[in-house]
Parts: structure tokens; sequence; C-alpha cells
């Protein structure tokens, strides 16, 4: 897949009708009902939403890592909906990076294989050490997992995300698994890639405090967007209240 | 049903049911051993008892007294004899056979039956037809396996030469006889129903045929069970001296029954290594599975605690689980013993004629296998479950820390340079656990070492038998005369139809003692410049025969414990009976039987006898066999003939037969280990790292990439394994050759290549195919639960 710069007049995403559903009969579930959405390129967006709104199927679907059931997803110009499993592959490893909320570090690797990974099959990927630089771990690139904290080992993740330069960043519950101070120094770290590389970010979140810092405000419920806020002034993370 | 079940027990359904692939491998691995002992133990068990109640039900004899000619009223005196509970005497001599369509003569025997109708000692079993009538001389009974290969039966005609003269016989009956169990030519490795025939005529008509009229030429006796039977030989010995005895031997050194013997101690020897090797890698195989499930339940283990469930029950949990997969592999083992027992007894009841030969192995033997089993399953979980009684509800319920790979290995850090990540990732994983890699390598390997094992034998009786009938005895024909004759019959013989070559031998029977030891055997003596049968070195190297001294083959020095330069007394059984001291000049190598070999000048010499003969070897024109054949058929003086070829083909069927389903068996039980090893570890290794090969998929890596960060770790360890499994393949052999080490024959340790290569490639198909049905499942890990969960 040809790697393509989106313009600032095309949305980084654009979502029309997405539908999901799980099950059949009796058990079915409506994770999504008819989604429209348009996110544009560099800005950070916050999804905010009870379990079960549909928030995770949203980026899943959006991060290629599920299909809806109706409805389409462009990608730039190019229909994700319309890709096979291994275009999907393709674009994940190229255009998108992911921070979950368990950190998902590779236990046998240092902070700097871990990031190393990704860049080893990207295509115009930074050093390792500029990613792990970017997130505020110069010192401990050689610890592993092991010898990190819990906040230092989700900044290892963040690195290994954005160290293949992508144009979307999908941080699912970054801060969930952690305290409050630990959290926004995780946050900084994303605003700073979303500040300084202009990546597309959007941050799935229970913590309503986070929204301070988004450009934009995705309020779910019952599959559906029942709000969209825009913020012209986004504050920096040292100021949110948690 | 399910409702029924209490919580904790459908949990244990549904888990099992989750691990079935896995379970069933391990189940299979505790089968295969456990089939392979009641097979093996039971027929061990089965044969000796058939053996031992045949023996018994028709007295076969304890005690064998051949004897040129002595008067019937010696009877008495051996009846007298202390120790001899019954005794009878009888004629038996050779024969050549010849059936119609059977062009090449056929080695045979005939024995007398007393004038009332069966014999004491020594029965026989009537199958069909009915005794000889007394009337009619020409009636005979004949052995079954040798009617059965020449479609005869009662009332068809069979012609035989008797002391030099042409009979035709009617056979009036088929028989089978304790005597002839396995039923072989003397001087042959394997029975050839087809080549060798045994005969029962009217004491009478036998008599007159063989001029001994009053007379017999074999003692057979039945002794006191308390008696000394070497004190009994002893006696036989001396009383039967003047009437030409050759020396008594006792019902061990009878060529049946050691023939038998060493197929039963064959049966032992794969009874006691194969199974404890399956067993082994089942315990290997429990203690990585159940430990590596153990540690994936972590949590579940802390909730049950938590609940309020106390150690014991949850340990419970567990056992119940190992004690599942035991049981089935126990029914396994049970029902694959049976059935490849009955196929055992059925080939045994073809290869061997038995009245009777039922597999039934004793109640002893399926609860030592069973308690076995049970000793593999404690073995191989005590730890892991041990572990679980540990566990603290608290500490089990937060998830373990990132397993710490801080200390790994310097020379992987050394590589950076030079390996990718996912690499990285194989080689510390490996380090990290070590004790895993190696029983995972360790298993693979004794799946090799095994196959090797067991299909090495092919290779090795290739080669003996190339070396024994290429190397040594050349010869395509051999033939032995009735009685010693001058020299000068070789140039009648020479002169039959399509001998190019003949050359002289002579066999006399001797004792020979060293000390305390004593062997009865031939001395076999040759000629000189021999071409045709030679001696070879230890390296197989033809030497010639030194014109002093004796020499002996390796197994006969071993068992007389005596070596070169050393005397070695001589009792000759024939002639003048001399007793001689001669020097050992040589030691040489053979494979089968325990030869003695003189100069055959030197050897008529010490006998101060004329040059005599007791047959030749003959090379043929294989265009004009069948003429030399009715030749041989019709000269008086041969009393036997023994075909090269002929007995290379039936060495060859036997093998195909026996050893090849042997080695069908054994591969098939060892690939079952291979892929139960290697798929274990695989499908282990996916449900341990699921997760994280899943994050790398949503990390933009490709199905073939996180594909080969498990694989490669197991292809690793499969290549790791080949050269250790070849080792002990090679041990494994060794093993398997020493304890096949008989009298009757030697094993050498003969691997080819192929077997090597054959081996590794089982090994690498079965690792290949683990890896794709591994591989599918990678294809379905569920990307988005990545996300949500925690380890």
């Amino acid at each position: 897949m040809e790697s393509e710069v989106t313009t600032s007049t095309t949305a980084a995403f654009r979502a029309e009708g997405l539908t999901k559903v799980y099950g059949t009969g009796e058990a079915t579930v409506y994770a999504l009902r008819g989604v429209d959405l348009e996110v544009p390129p560099g800005e950070m967006v916050v999804l905010l939403g009870p379990s079960g709104s549909g928030k995770s199927t949203l980026l899943n679907i959006l991060g290629g890592l599920d299909s809806p059931t109706s409805g389409r997803v462009f990608f730039g110009t190019r229909e994700l909906t319309a890709f096979d499993d291994r275009h999907l592959t393709l674009f994940r490893r190229e255009h998108v990076g992911f921070v979950f909320q368990f950190y998902n570090l590779i236990p046998s690797l240092t902070a700097r294989e871990n990031v190393g990974l990704v860049t080893e099959i990207a295509r115009q990927p930074m050093p390792p050490e500029e990613a792990l630089g970017l997130v505020g771990l110069e010192q401990r690139m050689d610890h592993f997992p092991a010898q990190l904290s819990g906040g230092e080992q989700q900044r290892v993740a963040i690195a290994r995300a954005i160290a293949k330069q992508p144009n979307v960043l999908f941080c699912d519950e970054p801060t969930g698994a952690l305290d409050s101070t630990t959290g926004i120094v995780v946050l900084e770290a994303i605003a700073r890639v979303n500040r300084e590389l202009n990546t597309t970010t959007m941050i799935i979140t229970h913590n309503a405090g986070i929204a301070a810092m988004a450009n934009r405000v995705l309020y779910m419920a019952d599959g559906q967007i029942q709000k969209i806020e825009r913020n012209p002034t986004p504050c920096a993370p040292d100021q949110l209240s948690w | 049903m399910i409702k029924l079940l209490r919580p904790l027990n459908r949990k244990l359904l549904r888990d099992l049911w989750a691990i079935k692939g896995q379970a069933l491998a391990i189940a299979v691995v505790i089968g295969c051993g456990v089939g392979m002992y009641l097979m093996s133990r039971g027929m061990l068990l089965s044969l000796a008892e058939t053996r031992a109640a045949y023996y018994e039900r028709y007295r076969f004899a304890d005690v064998i007294a051949p004897v040129k000619r002595a008067p019937e009223a010696l009877l008495e005196e051996i009846s007298a004899l202390p120790g001899v509970r019954r005794a009878e005497t009888r004629i038996r001599a050779g024969v050549i056979l010849d059936v119609e369509g059977s062009s090449a003569p056929i080695t045979g025997e005939i024995q007398s039956l007393p004038v009332i109708p069966t014999p004491h000692i020594n029965d026989i079993v009537l199958r069909r037809g009915r005794y000889p009538d007394p009337q009619h001389e020409e009636e005979v009974l004949a052995l079954d396996a040798f009617t059965e290969a020449h479609e005869l039966g009662p009332g068809d005609h069979i012609y035989a030469i008797l002391n030099g003269t042409r009979k035709r016989l009617t056979i009036s009956g088929i028989v089978l006889s304790p005597e002839y169990i396995y039923a072989i030519s003397p001087g042959e490795i394997v029975p050839d129903k087809k080549r060798f025939g045994v005969l029962w005529m009217n004491r009478d008509a036998l008599a007159n045929a063989f001029d001994l009229d009053g007379a017999f030429n074999e003692a057979v006796l039945l002794t006191s069970a308390s008696s000394s039977e070497d004190a009994l030989i002893e006696r036989l010995d001396s009383l039967l001296k003047r009437y030409g005895a050759t020396g008594a031997y006792g019902r061990d050194q009878q060529i049946s029954d050691q023939f038998l013997t060493n197929e039963i101690k064959q049966l032992e020897t794969i009874g006691r290594i194969l199974p404890p090797i399956f067993l082994l890698v089942a315990t290997f195989l429990l203690n990585v599975v159940v430990g590596r499930l153990i540690d994936t339940e972590r949590e579940q283990i802390g909730l049950l605690k938590a609940f309020g469930y106390t150690d014991r029950a949850v340990a419970t949990h567990y056992l119940k689980m190992i004690g599942v997969i035991v049981v089935v592999g126990i029914l396994i083992g049970v029902a694959l013993g049976t059935w490849l027992g009955r196929g055992l007894a059925n080939m045994y009841q073809d290869f061997f004629k038995f009245p009777f030969l039922l597999f039934r192995a004793p109640l002893q033997v399926y609860l030592v296998a069973i308690g076995i089993s049970l000793l593999v399953a404690v073995a191989g979980t005590f730890s892991s479950v041990r572990r679980v009684m540990r566990l603290h509800p608290a500490v089990a319920m937060i998830p373990p820390p990132p397993p710490d790979y801080s200390r790994s290995a310097r020379w992987i850090e050394h590589l950076s340079g030079w390996i990718d990540q996912p690499t990285r990732m194989v080689l510390r994983h490996l380090y990290r656990w070590p004790r895993r890699a190696a029983m995972a390598l360790l298993g693979i390997a004794m799946s090799m070492g095994l196959l090797i094992g067991a299909s090495f034998s092919m290779d090795a009786m290739m080669y003996m038998v190339d070396i024994s009938f290429n190397v040594i005895d050349r010869q395509d024909v051999t033939v032995n005369f009735f009685d010693p004759r001058n020299d000068r019959a070789i140039y009648d013989v020479l002169h039959a139809p399509g001998v190019i070559t003949a050359e002289p031998f002579r066999a006399i029977p001797v004792v020979l003692r060293n000390g305390p030891r004593m062997r009865r055997e031939s001395i076999v003596g040759l000629s000189p410049g021999a071409e045709l049968s030679r001696v070879v070195n230890t390296n197989l190297q033809p030497v010639p025969l030194p014109p002093q001294g004796i020499v002996l083959s390796d197994k006969l020095a071993q068992l007389l414990q005596v070596g070169p330069g050393e005397l070695l007394r001589v009792e000759v059984r024939t002639g003048r009976r001399p007793e001689l001291d001669i020097p050992v000049s040589g030691v040489v190598k053979t494979y089968m039987g325990t030869a003695a070999y003189m100069d055959l000048d030197h050897l008529n010499e010490l006998l101060r006898e004329d040059t005599a003969i007791n047959g030749t070897y003959l090379l043929v024109d294989p265009q004009k066999t069948d003429a030399l054949y009715r030749e041989l058929k019709n000269t008086p003086l041969v009393a036997g003939v023994s075909l090269q070829e002929e007995a290379q083909n039936a060495f060859y069927e036997t093998l195909q037969d026996s050893l090849g389903t042997f080695v069908f068996f054994n591969t098939l039980f060892a690939g079952l280990i291979a892929v139960g090893v290697v798929y274990n570890n695989a499908r282990i290794s996916l449900s341990e790292r699921g997760r994280e090969l899943a994050s790398l998929r949503v990390l933009g890596l490709t199905r073939g990439e996180i594909s080969y960060i498990l694989l490669a770790e197991l292809a690793f360890l499969t290549l790791l394994a080949l050269p250790l499994g070849a080792m002990l393949g090679y041990l494994l052999a060794a093993t398997l050759v020493k304890s096949f080490d008989t009298e009757l024959f030697r094993i050498p340790l003969v691997i080819s290549p192929s077997t090597y290569g054959y081996a590794a490639l089982v090994v690498l198909l079965a690792a290949i195919g683990s890896g794709l049905l591994v591989r599918r499942r990678i294809d379905t890990l569920d990307l988005v639960a990545v996300l949500k969960t925690r380890e």
C-alpha cells in the first residue's frame, strides 16, 4: 500500500453509517448504531462514555482491527472497509500506532528493542532512541519491562507506537492502569507527540477530566455519538483536574 | 448430564475439552508405552507358558543322546541310569525329499514311530489324517508347516531318498511336534517351511531302510526333576561312547528350543527397553503440559481459593484432570496391547507351529502397567500440583509481574547488530526457560532415537546377511554326505552338471573344554586355499586358515574364555575318539552360530585318518541348476543339500514379515511421540504467548512474522534435537545389539545413513505438521480481546 500524505482538506478519518452487531436472535447486541464521524488530521480527539457505549468498537474499526457490520470507513481517500486482512495489516503497520491499557510490551525485549520491533518493519521510522527521548526515557532504554514502573512501561508503549511516525495514534484507556501522577506524565508524552509530529490522536477514556486536553470530545452512549464538543483552547496535561 | 455435575467438575470437563488435542497426545504416548509393555510382556508369558504346556503335555525330551548305532537292548541300561525317569529309543536320519513341482532338493529328517502308535517321549499332535498302517511300509506322517507350504495332504505322495534309495511315500497324516516348533534345518538361520520337511515312519520300515534292525541311533530321555542333567549326560556319554555317540545334550541345546528361547529373550528385551522410553516421554509431557496449564490458570486458582475452596479441593481438581488423561492413556494402552498381542500371537502361530497359542496377559501384567502409568503421572505432575497447593489466593489473583529477562545471556547482547527483534525474542525466550527448552529438546530427540533404535535392526540384519553370504560363505550349494568319504568323492561331484568349483569340508562333532567351561560343537575343516567358504578376521577381511591349531569364532572364544595361543582340550566324538590339546591359532568374526575351524589336512592328520570329507561347497552355473538338482537328488551319498540363495530369500522374507511389522509399529509410535512432543510444545507456547503475539499483530506484524516468533523456537529445538536424537538412537541400538547377542546370532551395530535420514525426516515431518496445526490457530487469534484483557 503506497504511503499517501493526507492533506488538510481531507479528513484523517471519515465514517459513514457504521453499525456493528454481535450475535443473532435474542443475543443480538448493537455495539454501534449508525455512527457518522469525521476526524480532521492532526487533531487530538477524546472519546468519552460509559462501558458498553461503543467507544472501543469504534476505535477498533477505525484502527483496522475489526470490521463493521455495515457502513463505510475512509482513511484519507481510501476505503478501509474494502481492505482484506493483508491490507489491513499493512495499514496498521504503516499508518497506525496503538497504545494499550495494559502496555502489552514484549517482556523478552528491552525498551529500545520493543521500539525496534516496530521500526524494523516500518518505512520511515525515527530511531528508537529518538522515540524514547520523546517520552522522556533516554536513561532507561536498555531496561527490560520487568525493570520498569507501570508509567515507564506505558511510555515505552507510546514510544513504540509513534516511532514509525504513524498518521494516527489510538490509545485505549492509556492511563487506566496508572495513578494520577504517572497518568499525567503519560498524557504529556501523548500530547507532545500530537503537537510535535502532528499525529492525529484518538484517546478512549472513562476519565472525563482528560477531555480538557482534546481539540474535540465525542460523547458516546448506546452505540451512538450523542454529542460532539469542540475545544478551541485545549489545556496542557499538567493542568488537568484528575 | 452436565447439570448434575458440580461446577468444579464442569470446569474440569470444559478445561479438558479445551486441551483435548494435547491431552490426547499425552494419553496416546502413555498408551503406546502401556501397550508395548502389555504386548511384549504378555506375549513373553503366553509364549513361555504355551511352550511349557506343550512340552509337558507331549513330553518333550529333557536329554537327547544321538549315537551311530546301538543295540536296542541298551535301552534297559539307559533307563536304569540315575536321574532317568523314562527313556525311549528311536531312529532319526537326514533325508533328501522330492516333491512334485520343486526342482531343488529339499533337506529333511525322518524319524521312527514306535509300533505302539504314539511315542511316549516327543509325542506328536495328529492334526489331520491317521497314523501309518503298520502293514503299509510306505505310509508316513508329515510335519504340518512343510505340507502346508507344498499344499500336501493325507493321501498325497512324496519321494524320499532313504539311505541312498529313492522311495515313494504316502502321507497318511499331518502332525505337529514339540521338537519342531521352530522347524529349521540344521545350519540355517531362519526356518523355511518349503525347504525343510520332517517325516515319521513306522520303526520297522525305517530300520529296514537304514540297516538298523534291532538297533537305534538316538535315545530320548525324560529326567527326574531332582537330578543333575550334567551328571546324567556324562554317564550317558560314557555308556554310549562305544556306539559312536557324538555327545548327549540337554533340551536347551535342541535347535528348535534354542530359537524359541532366543525369541523369548528378544521379547523380553523389547519389553524392558522400549516401554520405559515411552513412559519417560509421557512423564516429560505431563510435566510440561500440566505445569504450564497451571501457570496459565494461576488467577483461577487464586479465585477458587478466595471463594473458600481448600488447597486440597483445588489440588484434587487438577489431579482429576491428570487422572482422566492417564486413565484414557491406560485404556488406549490396554486396547492397543491386547490388539497387538493378538496380532503377534497369530504371527507366531503361523511362524512357530503350536497346537494352541493364546495371547493372554495375566492380571498382574495389567496391574504393573497401570501401576507404572500412575507412577508416571505422579512423577510428571508432582511439582505442579504442589505449586497449586502452595499458591496463596492473594498472590495468585495479582497478575504475575512480567517475566524478568534482564539476566539474559551476554552472547545474545553481542549479537545485537546481527539479529532482528523477533529472533532476539526467540533466543531470550529459550535462554529464560532453559529447563523447558531442554525437555522439549530431549523429548524430540528421544522420539528420533526410538525411530533409529527400531529401524536400525533392518540395516544390521541386511549387513549380517551380506557379510555371511557374500564374504564368509560364498558357495551356492552345500552338499552333505552321509558318511565321511574319501576326498575323491569330490571329483564325482565336480562332474555333476553346472558345477564350476567344488571345495571339500569335513565337520566332526567334538566337545571343547577350557577348564570348567565346556561346549559341544563341530569343528569344520576347510581346505587351506578355500575360496568359497572362508573365515574373516574381526575387520571382516578374509584370512587364510593357519596350518596348525584351531580357529574359533569370536562368540565361541568368548563363551570358552580362551584366546589365541592358549590350549584348548578337544574331545573328538567320532572315529577313534582321540582327546587332544590344540592351541587356539586365531579368532574370527562370525555373526551366526559358534563355529570352530581347522585346516582340513591338519584335522585329518590329527584324527590319523586318510583325507576324508563330509561334503563339499559348490559354485554352480545358475543356468544349469535344474540338471544339477536332479543329479543331486539321485546321488546316493548325498544326505542333505542347502541352497544359499533359497536360504537368503527365506531370511529376507522372514525379516520382512516379522521385523518389518515390528519396525512399522515402532515408526508409528515414535512418530506419535514426535508429534506429541512437538505439538504440545507449540500449542502451549501459543496459549502462553497468544496475547503477546496478538499485540504484535495489532502493531502491524503479519501472520508470517508472528508465526516466525513462535515456530522459529520450535524449529530451532527440532534441529538441535536431530544430532542428539542420532546419538540417542546409536546408544539405543548399541543396547539392543548387546541384548540380542546370543549363541545363535549376533547383530552387528550397523546403522546406515539412510536410517538416520529417515528418522530425521519423520521427526521433521512431525514438527512441520505440528507447526502447521498451530499456525492455523495463529490465524484465528483474537486481536480485539488483547486490547482489553490483562494477563
